[in-house]
């Protein structure tokens, strides 16, 4: 995603209904600055984040993905975001054999009260990116089949 | 032979053979499937070749089992030809289903791949720096080679599929399964898996418990216990996560499923499920404890990715950070 010539990232962000999305909440109605790069999805706990929706945002043309929850010992449902430390430590070492950078995905707390944590982690997560440059998944697989009438639809 | 019979064909693409292998393992019943099929292309165990595929008919043969992943211009041809020629075209194993061994290669590209066969094996003895190339002009004549691509791919990257049936190799009770649904007419809707939707944990009888680990085991570092969950004892396994239908032979003895049948029904990515499965058995609260346990399994994504690496939704490893290269005729090997 280009913008006057500027690379301006497309950062997929699934935040915890608990804090991390009314800390966005927060940051929004106290008119908090932070880069527009985020795409916020809600989902009910960090425990629920399936590593397919970060593959999934990754090949559709995403180039980060943020996950935010509740600082650990303060899950809603008591040990949710401790089974996300589990899953993401091992899906970050999945994703660095897969040629993508620790900065790409990663994983923070801000409480409903850390408005101004979770806009420092947008933007301090945008120039990371915007550093790698954009991800554009999709190109590592040209189309090399010569008897091909077009690419053939993968879902 | 009778022309009233269904016409069957079994190609083999970028693949072991062990398709083939378990074709025969059918023994006796081998002679049904001969009786029911008129057996028109096979070239693993019969002479044909390919001009005589592209002398028949459009559709007119009415079944073909197609093993192997695609991974040159030879596989992609004979992909296209045999689904012009075909009614139903059967991805037959982990290859053509997800891409499998021979998909395992998406994790390096073209260059390295060349590299290592050609100069950098320890085996390798090649002063002259001979690599193939696509054409070669020699006194007879020109000489050609299929052109060897960057990133493998499955079947149905590369054509419609009608039907899959995963399996390193399918198990016979698969392959018997199928038969008889395509005898029968009696199949799934079209894009279907032939097989259950349950995973191989339904199927293994080692008691299981509540999992907690506090390392992994490499199979040789212990001796399991035989009748407890391998995952439980610390041994890596996918059968939390993999498709049935195989009778839990590897579990049942002391090694943990590698994964070859695949997702189940609505999964989009193999190795996230597996990934998902694993990460919930650690034993650890903090990130420290969690690294700590994850550096006792060496190469994860080798684990996750098994079977199914070019058929998931990343399919390959990537080239970022300036350190993209060419694919495509630019990337043909030069001498190192």
């Amino acid at each position: 995603m280009s913008d006057n010539g500027t690379f301006t990232p497309v950062i997929v962000g699934f935040l915890c209904n608990w804090c991390s999305y009314r800390a966005a909440d927060l940051a929004g109605t106290s008119r908090m600055g932070y880069p527009a790069t985020l795409r916020d999805i809600r989902i009910m706990c960090t425990g629920r984040l399936d590593p397919t929706f970060v593959l999934r945002a990754l090949q559709k043309g995403a180039d980060g993905v943020l996950i935010m929850g509740c600082h650990p010992g303060q899950c809603h449902y008591q040990e949710g975001n401790y089974k996300a430390i589990r899953r993401f430590a091992l899906l970050r070492r999945t994703l660095r054999q897969l040629g993508i950078e620790d900065e790409r995905v990663q994983l923070h707390w801000a409480s409903a009260a850390e408005g101004v944590r979770f806009a420092e982690t947008v933007a301090r997560m945008t120039e990371q990116i915007k550093q790698l440059g954009p991800l554009d998944w999709p190109r590592n697989w040209p189309n090399e089949d010569p008897y091909a009438v077009e690419e053939a639809v993968h879902e | 032979m009778s022309n009233q019979k269904p016409k069957l064909a079994l190609y083999w693409a970028s693949s072991c053979g062990g398709c083939e292998i378990a074709v025969l393992g059918l023994h006796e019943k081998i002679l049904d499937v001969a009786a029911a099929f008129e057996i028109v292309f096979w070239p693993c165990v019969m002479d044909f070749k390919y001009a005589d595929v592209e002398a028949m008919e459009d559709g007119e043969i009415d079944v073909c089992f197609f093993n192997g992943a695609i991974r040159n211009d030879e596989n992609a041809h004979l992909a296209h030809l045999l689904r012009q020629k075909s009614k139903v075209l059967v991805a037959f194993g982990s290859c053509a289903y997800g891409g499998s061994m021979p998909g395992l290669a998406n994790f390096y590209t073209r260059d390295d791949v060349l590299r290592w066969v050609y100069f950098d094996s320890p085996s390798t003895d090649n002063p002259d720096g001979v690599v193939p190339q696509k054409r070669v002009d020699v006194p007879e004549g020109e000489l050609r080679l299929p052109g060897f691509w960057d990133t493998v791919r499955t079947l149905a990257q590369v054509v419609p599929v009608d039907y899959f049936l995963p399996g390193c190799p399918p198990e016979v009770s698969s392959i018997e399964a199928a038969v008889n649904a395509i005898v029968s007419g009696e199949l799934p809707p079209p894009g279907s898996v032939i097989g259950v939707d349950v995973t191989v944990c339904d199927e293994c009888p080692r008691e299981k418990h509540e999992k907690k680990i506090k390392r992994f085991y490499r199979p040789q570092e212990i001796i399991p216990d035989p009748n407890i969950c391998l995952l439980e004892q610390g041994l890596f396994c996918a059968g939390i996560a993999t498709r049935a239908g195989c009778g839990a032979k590897c579990p049942q003895v002391g090694f943990g499923c590698r994964g070859c049948y695949g997702p189940n029904e609505g999964v989009l990515d193999h190795g996230a499920r597996i990934l998902s499965g694993i990460a919930s058995v650690l034993d650890a609260d903090t990130e420290e404890e969690v690294e700590a346990i994850l550096d006792t399994l060496p190469d994860p994504a080798g684990y996750f990715y098994r079977f199914h690496l070019p058929g998931s939704l990343l399919r390959r490893r990537g080239r970022t950070n300036g350190k993209r290269q060419p694919v495509g005729e630019a990337a043909v090997h030069e001498p190192a």
